[in-house]
């Protein structure tokens, strides 16, 4: 015990610290709050400082992270807001804590139930983020979110309710682009299909 | 499972004359032990057949039948299938007899019976409760045991659709009719018991080691709210001088009764759930679980989607093991700065599991018969990059650095000593039982998934001390870039799940204790089905849990700075030790 441990030691983080510098050098000033600096940082490869400086810097999320859930809605030929939820209850079911509340529409005259959801409600206190919904969904119209900066300074309103769930099918392409697109391409190849065969039982 | 066809002419069970009968319920196994033949017949069973290492104690509530039923895994050290045992016992003054004095192990699983399904074991030394607290009235997983806020027996709950209507939790009030208290009870007369009970089990068991009766014992608590201890865990040491003279682990505080919660999901609302056991290792909870249910179902996963399993699991095992070699470094007194260091690889590993199941820690990853989504070929050059580079590199930086360190030997080296029979009889598992030297590891011993396809060898340590502890699971690491190496090699095209994902899946009706090498240890889930949707009886076997049996051995004798470095070694994380 002489000691030569505790230096030995401190070396490795002296190394580190200057690692750090050199890649600076080498990276001529753009290792920091440039898109390629930040892929250079979380890189099998990467030497010196690993730290991203968030929120100045923020990590690119991978297509398949999941945050909250959300809603997705198309717009129609005639530009109306077309919600693809059918209220089917299939997420609401599924949902490990349960934290999904779903109301059918009524027809006003009849009574009878539509195919869309009065209430739809997720209480984003409960939702353990799990992907189920979106996983299980036959309407491709639940979606997990990447948006995860969502600390308020109340607990109002963390039940989102249906209007704040919505979200338009574009905003879905633009986090999503493979999912939506291969979604998609099933679609319309079932329609495809289904058009063949009407027509060959005409 | 145990279909074991020469047990059933073993001349020990022809030698109860009919007294011990197999269990005959379709899908179900083991034997059915009358409770005052239990002790002879685990006694015998230890002796004369081998059966030396009690992997878990559990109960299962049978309402409708009217009796408990507590079930023990039992194991030889040699590998092999597992011996089941059921002793049945009535509803109303549950007692079965404590194996405590054939298997210390069994102290902790038996205290944790006692709470969750109050089943009285004779004979056990100090059986108080483990995970809830002493004025707790009630177990809870008794079937007819409600909780406060207690909506409905099982999930999904029919107030969710068609006719939602949202509502907070708090608004309810928690103090209505579903509250139960004993008739008698009178807040203004109540004492709190829990802790002088505490305190006078641990003057009981804390035999004096020196040799003087001059210095006095004192009692001190660490915890629960201490840096050292990973998470809120308290140990209470009775201390002579600097040196450890009893120490009992007090837990409970991060309880929230995972398994009542998991008989009344749905089977694949499990899932999610066991990532928040141990949630470092969220892969190989899940891991765990589905192949439980795998078993009841008959379910045979796709061979792309076992690589897959295997990649992902032990990518978990390089996280957890080389997490764990950062922390010790923090329990010696390296504060912060070399385990952030190995959060690094932590990260590039999180970073692949991100891509492929859309959380770093909570993954919910693997689904009945195969896995959620594909990996990509993109991903698995990243984990190529991963296992050839980096991880070996590192590995090497972090051997280079610490194993030879004088530091390490000094603080570790010949502390916190579990010798070979004291870890078989703790039922310790995992690093913490190889350490000791026995090279048990279920991946080798009772091969699950595609293991028995892997080239590589189980590491072991021979004197279980610290160090041991440190050294086997850097060799683990090792391996395990080994299997990775070969697995990514091997990696066929493919489906990556069987059939078509479901949300609500049939499991017959039946028993299945499903048991992998979990980085902490045995990781077992026993669950019974009933054939309905949700799984009558859902446990866990926690290794960090089981673990903790003999960390007062461990520690006895030690001084107090040690234990820290002690309890670290073990590698508890108070999610999967709490439940
Ligand atoms: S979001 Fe999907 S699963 Fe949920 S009710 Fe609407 S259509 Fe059904
Ligand atoms: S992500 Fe999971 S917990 Fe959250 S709403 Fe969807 S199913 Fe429920």
């Amino acid at each position: 015990m002489n000691g030569w441990e505790i230096i030995r030691g401190l070396g490795v983080t002296l190394g580190h610290f200057f690692d750090t510098y050199l890649e600076d050098i080498r990276w001529k000033g753009k290792r920091y709050r440039t898109k390629e600096g930040i892929e250079g940082r979380r890189n099998a490869s990467v030497r010196g400082a690993f730290t991203i400086q968030y929120p100045e810097e923020k990590l690119p999320v991978w297509e398949e992270f999941r945050y909250l859930p959300f809603l997705v809605y198309d717009i129609s030929a005639e530009g109306e807001r077309e919600i693809r939820c059918t209220a089917c209850g299939i997420c609401s079911k599924v949902c490990p804590p349960q934290c999904i509340w779903i109301t059918r529409k009524k027809d006003p005259e009849t009574g009878r139930p539509i195919t869309k959801p009065e209430v739809f409600a997720i209480d984003v206190d409960i939702c353990m983020n799990c992907g189920f919904c979106a996983e299980f969904c036959p309407f491709d119209a639940i979606k997990m979110d990447h948006e995860y900066e969502i600390a308020s300074r109340s607990r109002d309103g963390n039940i989102y309710q249906l209007e704040k769930l919505l979200k338009s099918k574009d905003y879905y392409h633009s986090i999503r682009p493979n999912n939506s697109s291969r979604e998609e391409k099933e679609k319309l190849e079932k329609e495809a299909e289904k058009l063949k065969k009407s027509e060959s039982t005409v | 499972m145990s279909e074991q066809t020469t047990a059933a002419t073993d001349p020990l069970i022809a030698d109860y004359e009919g007294k011990i009968q197999r269990d005959n319920r379709t899908g179900f196994d083991g034997y059915v032990v009358p409770v005052e033949l239990l002790i002879s017949f685990v006694n015998r069973l230890k002796n004369e057949r081998g059966y030396d290492y009690l992997s878990s104690i559990t109960s299962v509530d049978y309402e409708q039948d009217g009796y408990f039923e507590v079930v023990y895994h039992l194991y030889r050290i040699l590998g092999g299938e597992s011996m089941t045992l059921k002793v049945r016992t009535g509803r109303e003054t549950p007692q079965v007899p404590s194996l405590y004095h054939i298997f210390p192990g069994a102290d902790l699983q038996e205290r944790e019976v006692w709470d969750l399904m109050g089943i009285k074991f004779e004979g056990h030394p100090d059986l108080r409760r483990v995970l809830l607290w002493e004025g707790f009235y009630g177990h809870p997983l008794q079937k007819d045991w409600k909780e406060p806020y207690f909506e409905e027996e099982i999930k999904p709950f029919k107030s969710r659709w068609p006719e939602g209507e949202p509502s907070y939790a708090e608004d309810k009030n928690p103090f209505a009719d579903n509250v139960q208290y004993p008739a008698d009870f009178d807040p203004t007369k109540w004492r709190e018991s829990s802790e002088s009970r505490l305190y006078s089990s641990l003057q009981q068991a804390g035999a004096s080691i020196l040799e003087s009766d001059e210095s006095d014992k004192i009692i001190i608590n660490l915890g629960p709210q201490h840096p050292s201890t990973h998470g809120v865990f308290r140990m209470v040491a009775n201390i002579e001088g600097e040196r450890i003279v009893g120490l009992k682990p007090a837990f409970g505080y991060l309880h929230r009764n995972h398994e009542k919660i998991g008989e009344r999901n749905t089977f694949i609302q499990n899932i999610p759930f066991t990532d928040r056991l141990d949630y470092i290792c969220s892969m190989s909870n899940n891991l765990g679980y589905v192949q439980a249910v795998e078993m009841l179902m008959g379910l045979q996963p796709p061979e792309r989607a076992e690589y897959i399993r295997v990649i992902m699991a032990e990518l978990t095992r390089v996280i957890n093991h080389v997490f764990w070699i950062g922390f010790l470094l923090n329990d010696l007194g390296a504060f912060f700065t070399p385990s952030l260091y190995a959060l690094e690889e932590r990260e590039l590993i999180l970073d692949v599991f991100e891509e492929v199941s859309g959380s770093r820690m909570m993954c919910n990853y693997m689904r009945f018969g195969g896995v959620v989504r594909d990996i990509s070929p993109e991903v698995l050059e990243k984990i190529r990059i991963l296992v050839n580079d980096r991880l070996p590199r590192k590995l090497e930086d972090f051997e280079r650095y610490l194993t030879n360190s004088e530091i390490i030997r000094a603080r570790c080296e010949g502390i916190g000593i579990l010798t070979q029979e004291e870890a078989i009889a703790y039922s310790a598992s995992g690093p913490v039982l190889r350490a000791s030297g026995v090279p048990y590891d279920i991946r080798r011993a009772e091969p699950y998934s595609i293991y028995d396809r892997f080239d590589f060898n189980v590491a072991y340590a021979t004197h279980g001390d610290v160090y041991d502890r440190y050294l086997v699971r850097v060799q683990e690491v090792k391996e395990s870039i080994k299997i990775l190496k070969q697995a990514i090699n091997d990696i066929p095209e493919g489906p990556y799940l069987a059939g078509k994902s479901q949300y609500q899946v049939r499991v017959p009706a039946g028993e299945a204790y499903g048991r992998i090498e979990s980085p902490k240890g045995e990781l077992g889930f026993y669950i019974v089905s009933n054939g309905k949707p949700n799984p009558w009886r859902y446990h866990v076997r926690a290794p960090s849990f089981i673990n903790l049996t003999g960390l007062e051995k461990m520690c006895l004798g030690e001084k107090v700075a040690d234990v820290v470095v002690i309890l670290g070694s073990i590698d508890i994380v108070l999610g999967e030790v709490d439940r």
